[in-house]
């Protein structure tokens, strides 16, 4: 318990270091647009494959599990809709980048403790949380919500894509089953979410990286932490909005 | 001039520095030689403020860093440049990049200077043609010199450098070693080098400073040590068969 409240209370001071003006503002933009290429265009290629399955095999499996004169055929599209855009594109998505962007972040500050390069750059007066960290979180908190709203977009479409070629639902059903009930609402509750879920993968994971002590097998010990416990944090602060703002 | 102040340092229950006080003079090679696990390192850490001591000044040039807020010690870091002992180049940088870095974070100068300056510095260490190149392309020696070039690119009015020598071969050390020196000499730099390098010690050490678990053991230059009547700088020093061989 004590090492927990030490380890919070060592997240919450890298907070305060790292929510500082930068040093160069002409830096930090440099910064923020290679995180923005690295952490969002990076992972687009995931965010594609992995929507447009989602959606597909939600559209599926609701059409299999409704085979009851008593379901319209519609609710597979808002069955899909509604699972994609609540749930499935802003939570898993954004636990498949957990994996992907948070190991990234905290073995690449990871090595960069163990080799001193964060010790160099505090020795030059630079505030190292601010510069390492600040454009990460920012681009996270920015394009995240991007990448959701295209999971969004391309899940649905793989459920339209599965349901009109297995020949399940027909595709003015489908299309009219995700016009139905609409709620502006929910996709602002889903980006809430996203950039919530941002700020957790990437300051969980830098802030493992950034008290590494050790070598390698620490950095690799520290990357898989990351990801772990952004993981728990996703599905802990999931219930956590979910409660708050559906309830 | 760079003076620590009866210094202690503890990790723990281990402690690691015992009220330790030396000086390190202008314009000369300033060394901390000593066993690996004297406190050398940790030495070298307290002075720029890596590790914050349990009691006891560092004072640079009457500044005491010790009692110094996060902004004052701010200025007196832009004037310390540091070689760290693998270089610590930036992997994501290539060499001009790197040598650029300081330049750009506390400078107005404009681009082309900047280049000037970098050029300047990485002629300084004998370095052509590189600029382009990632660290993972650079040898160990020419890696420690990238890093001259960087901790020199802000004009420093102290140069610390944390075992220079180790993993390069005898002629690129005596390179790195004279590099120094002569850096040392032509900025009037107040340098502080962390070895245990016999060799760096009788050819750059002007004045140098043997620590022996955690304290301040002896104190003197190039020629004393090699005659002084201490037994453990005497072990230290002649422990090589090399060095025997010289003695006899």
């Amino acid at each position: 318990m004590l090492g927990f409240l030490k380890e919070l209370g060592m997240y919450f001071i890298l907070l305060g270091k790292v929510f500082k003006r930068p040093d160069k503002g002409k830096l930090f933009r440099q910064q923020l647009v290679f995180e923005i290429d690295k952490i969002g265009l990076d992972s687009l290629g995931i965010v594609v494959i992995i929507s447009i399955f989602m959606g597909g095999v939600v559209a599926i499996q609701t059409a299999f599990n409704i085979d009851s004169p008593w379901f319209p055929v519609y609710s597979v599209g808002f069955t899909v809709r509604q699972s994609v855009i609540l749930e499935f594109s802003p939570t898993i998505v954004s636990l498949i980048l957990a994996g992907k962007v948070g190991s990234r972040i905290a073995s690449e500050i990871g090595t960069m403790r163990v080799t001193e390069q964060i010790d160099a750059l505090d020795i030059m007066g630079v505030n190292s949380a601010n510069y390492l960290i600040l454009p990460k979180v920012v681009a996270a908190m920015l394009i995240n919500p991007l990448l959701v709203i295209i999971s969004m977009f391309l899940g649905i479409l793989g459920g339209w894509l599965a349901s009109t070629f297995t020949g399940l639902v027909m595709s003015a059903h489908y299309i009219y089953g995700i016009q139905l009930d609409f709620s502006a609402y929910d996709v602002f509750y889903a980006l809430v979410k996203t950039v919530v879920f941002a700020f957790l993968i990437t300051t969980t994971s830098s802030f493992k990286g950034y008290f590494v002590k050790g070598g390698s097998l620490e950095v690799g010990k520290a990357s898989t932490r990351a990801v772990v416990q952004s993981s728990i944090l996703i599905i802990l602060f999931n219930l956590i909005l979910t409660q708050m703002l559906l309830a | 001039m760079i003076e620590v102040k009866n210094i202690h340092k503890s990790f723990g229950s281990n402690h690691v520095l015992k009220d330790v006080s030396a000086s390190f003079e202008q314009g000369k090679v300033n060394m901390i030689i000593g066993q690996s696990g004297s406190g050398k390192t940790v030495l070298i850490k307290c002075i720029v403020g890596l590790h914050e001591v349990d009691s006891g000044h560092i004072v640079f040039d009457d500044r005491d860093f010790t009692s110094m807020d996060y902004k004052q010690r701010k200025n007196v870091r832009k004037e310390i440049g540091m070689l760290f002992q693998g270089a610590a180049l930036f992997d994501s940088l290539n060499v001009e990049e790197n040598v650029m870095f300081p330049l750009n974070m506390f400078s107005d100068m404009p681009r082309e200077a900047k280049i000037d300056r970098v050029n300047f510095c990485l002629d300084k260490v004998n370095l052509e043609n590189v600029n382009k190149l990632f660290p993972s392309e650079l040898s160990g020696g020419m890696k420690k010199r990238v890093a001259i070039a960087r901790a020199i690119a802000l004009n420093p009015k102290y140069l610390l450098c944390d075992e220079p020598n180790s993993g390069l071969d005898p002629r690129t050390s005596i390179l790195i070693d004279n590099l120094i020196s002569e850096i040392t000499k032509e900025f009037n730099i107040t340098t502080v080098i962390n070895t245990h390098d016999m060799n760096s010690v009788v050819e750059v050490g002007d004045k140098i400073a043997f620590i022996f678990r955690g304290q301040l053991w002896w104190e003197g230059n190039h020629l004393e040590i090699l005659n002084t009547d201490n037994k453990e700088v005497n072990d230290f020093v002649y422990a090589t068969e090399l060095m025997k061989k010289i003695k006899k």
